[in-house]
């Protein structure tokens, strides 16, 4: 995306509301201190200038290895981290630099997130009860009664007996307590959810039974969802629209059909291809393409493309030049000097 | 080809004051040598406690094999004291786990974790164990193995930890290799590298691997025959590809459609209904008919025996039952 945040800004009233959430080069970086008096003696770059925009209703998968970046960057966007650099766009507003007390009045409530362990993001001296009913406390939603009809109606929709109610997290099995998850962050009717890793400490009958429920209820309640997953096959399952990030910096982003079927970057590339896949009789698995070496660390990375130390494509340019973010296809996007305008 | 390992009707039970645990109850294994076979199963299923078995590594109490023989080479390992079994580890059979960096020493250097190995096993010297140690590292593939051997785990990457692990496993050029989830931990392209040098390995050396892996993916790329466990039984086993072209169980069935495709558009999963069930209170007939879609009376009360199918390939289940078939 090249267009600067002055033009974004600038754009009628009907294109700004197509997004439900923009994000313009967004940073975070972490400051390394050492010494005895602490003093800052470099970053670590998290999250390096990443641009994304995501619809209403749609989910947006964010695919990466550990450490590229992508839980800080689902964190950084809806402010759990303050962003080093850049703008983040929630209906219509500026939330990047926005005060806690006014993100709490007026944005936390329509975001939430569901957590990849649901029991560590759990207080195991709460009942169930009390787990989902903090949340409207906290934003003053409801009475009491209000609060328990709203409470009976989330557990009945995530397949839940409401006779459970004064039962504690560590008598669910994960799967359940994953359930909970989800109808905490249900609670107050939010718009956007983020899923961080939300199934992958789950077996896979699990899983499915979740992937599903997720579904069902974005199409209930129009939810839009930003999925971030390392398991490429569940991402394409649930997602519309795919970002590939890979140390800080997004590499690819497309619609799924087009992300999967006609991956752009060589990156991209190497990881589809990297994916075991059970083989049935007839079915063409693709060409393994083996990445050398280990990812650079994010405290020191490499110069002009972050990739060209492994890229099995790698030119001049790519050490040199940072490669742009850009519209090569419609709605395909992709950080590649194989692919920049000349 | 020539069986290397036989594990027959192993029974391992955990035992509490009031109850007893059957984690392991009646699996059956056969290894032939430079075969590859994988052990899938969800959590729980006991495909961990199995392998941990074979090796004798059973915490006792409160675990115990209870039942069973486990044949390598003709011996019966159940049956070895404790002496004796320290020379088959690390010797004969060896085992990498899921978390490399808990299973390294983060105190000592990675020369001498290997080294130690092969000075306690094959009786080397020093210095010979150092240069095997070298050697070793540059068959996983290191390019610096003389600086590597100097260095402490924590300077090392997940994948680095890996294939640290893996050179010590091989060092004294086992018959055997269990490896317990041995990619679980580390990303997609390093588990390609970890496959690929697994499979190079077994193909040189002619190593028999047993891979544990809840991954139906990587059982499809690596292994030449698989088990599927579930609840502490084998239910299914059969050559790698006649199992992905026609699962026969159900459990194998609702495993395979769980799983998201990569290449395809599916609109939905189809999950099998509701959960792994505890080991203290296991169904009484088939452990898998109250999840099972085409459950019916008989299931609920005899328990199903492994039914060789073909001669290829065998199932523990009533709907390839001959009797039901005929009436």
């Amino acid at each position: 995306m090249t267009t600067n945040v002055e033009n974004k800004l600038s754009l009628s009233n009907d294109e700004k509301s197509e997004y439900l959430l923009e994000v313009n080069n967004l940073k975070k970086h972490f400051p390394i201190k050492a010494g005895i008096l602490q003093r800052t003696v470099g970053h670590v770059k998290a999250v390096d200038g990443i641009s994304l925009h995501v619809k209403k209703g749609e989910t947006l998968g964010i695919v990466g290895e550990s450490g590229c970046g992508k839980s800080t960057a689902g964190r950084t966007l809806i402010r759990l981290y303050d962003p080093t650099e850049g703008n983040i766009i929630f209906k219509n507003q500026d939330i990047s630099k926005m005060s806690e007390k006014d993100l709490r009045r007026s944005v936390r409530k329509n975001i939430q997130m569901i957590f990849q362990d649901p029991y560590a993001s759990m207080n195991p001296r709460k009942t169930l009860k009390s787990i989902l009913s903090e949340p409207m406390i906290t934003h003053n939603l409801y009475d009491r009664k209000g609060r328990d009809e709203k409470i009976a109606e989330l557990l009945e929709r995530v397949g839940f007996n409401p006779s459970f109610i004064n039962r504690y997290p560590h008598e669910f099995s994960g799967g359940q307590r994953q359930r909970i998850g989800i109808a905490r962050a249900l609670a107050l009717n939010p718009e956007l959810i983020i899923a961080d890793e939300a199934v992958s400490a789950l077996d896979v009958s699990i899983q499915a039974q979740i992937i599903n429920l997720m579904k069902d209820l974005q199409d209930e309640f129009g939810l839009t969802y930003i999925f971030i997953s390392h398991d490429l096959s569940v991402v394409r399952h649930i997602s519309d629209r795919v970002g590939v990030m890979y140390l800080g910096k997004m590499m690819e982003m497309a619609p799924k059909a087009d992300l999967y079927e006609e991956p752009l970057h060589p990156y991209t590339q190497a990881l589809l291809s990297a994916v075991p896949v059970p083989r049935k009789k007839g079915v063409q698995t693709r060409e393994r393409i083996v990445l050398k070496g280990e990812l650079p660390s994010p405290a020191n990375p490499p110069s002009g493309c972050v990739f060209h130390t492994r890229c099995p494509m790698a030119m001049d340019i790519c050490r040199k030049v940072v490669p742009k973010f850009q519209e090569v296809k419609p709605e395909h996007f992709v950080a590649c000097h194989l692919f920049q305008d000349k | 080809m020539t069986t290397l390992l036989e594990v027959k009707n192993l029974k391992t039970h955990f035992f509490n004051r009031k109850k007893v645990i059957p984690a392991v109850d009646g699996v059956d294994i056969k290894i032939n040598k430079g075969e590859t076979v994988a052990l899938v199963g969800e959590s729980g299923s006991g495909k961990s406690i199995t392998s941990l078995s074979i090796m004798r590594l059973i915490p006792s109490p409160p675990g115990k094999i209870v039942d069973g023989e486990i044949l390598f080479n003709g011996t019966d390992l159940a049956k070895l004291t404790e002496n004796q079994m320290c020379q088959v580890r690390g010797n004969d059979i060896s085992m990498i786990f899921q978390e490399p960096m808990t299973s390294l020493n983060p105190v000592l250097t990675i020369g001498e974790q290997i080294t130690e190995v092969l000075i306690y096993h094959k009786k080397m010297s020093k210095k010979e164990a150092t240069r095997k140690a070298i050697d070793l590292l540059k068959m996983v593939g290191f390019s610096r193995a003389e600086e590597i051997i100097h260095d402490y785990p924590h300077r090392l990457s997940g994948g680095m930890r890996q294939r640290v692990m893996i050179a010590i496993a091989m060092s004294c050029d086992p018959k055997l290799l269990i490896a317990d989830e041995p990619t679980t931990a580390l990303d997609v392209t390093i588990q390609a590298q970890i496959l690929d040098l697994m499979k190079d390995l077994s193909d040189k050396t002619n190593t028999s691997i047993l891979i544990i892996t809840h991954d139906l993916g990587v059982v499809s790329d690596i292994a030449d025959k698989v088990l599927v466990m579930y609840c502490g039984q084998v239910v299914e086993e059969a050559p790698v590809e006649e199992l992905f072209n026609e699962p026969l169980h159900p459990y194998t069935v609702g495993l395979m459609e769980s799983i998201p495709s990569l290449d395809g558009d599916a609109d939905r999963l189809v999950p099998i209904q509701g959960s792994v069930p505890s080991p203290e209170n296991f169904p009484k007939g088939c452990r898998f008919a109250p999840r099972c879609p085409h459950a019916f009376d008989r299931c609920l009360q005899e328990v199903p025996s492994l039914m060789s199918i073909d001669g290829k390939r065998s199932v523990r289940c009533f709907l390839y039952d001959k009797e039901e078939a005929t009436e």
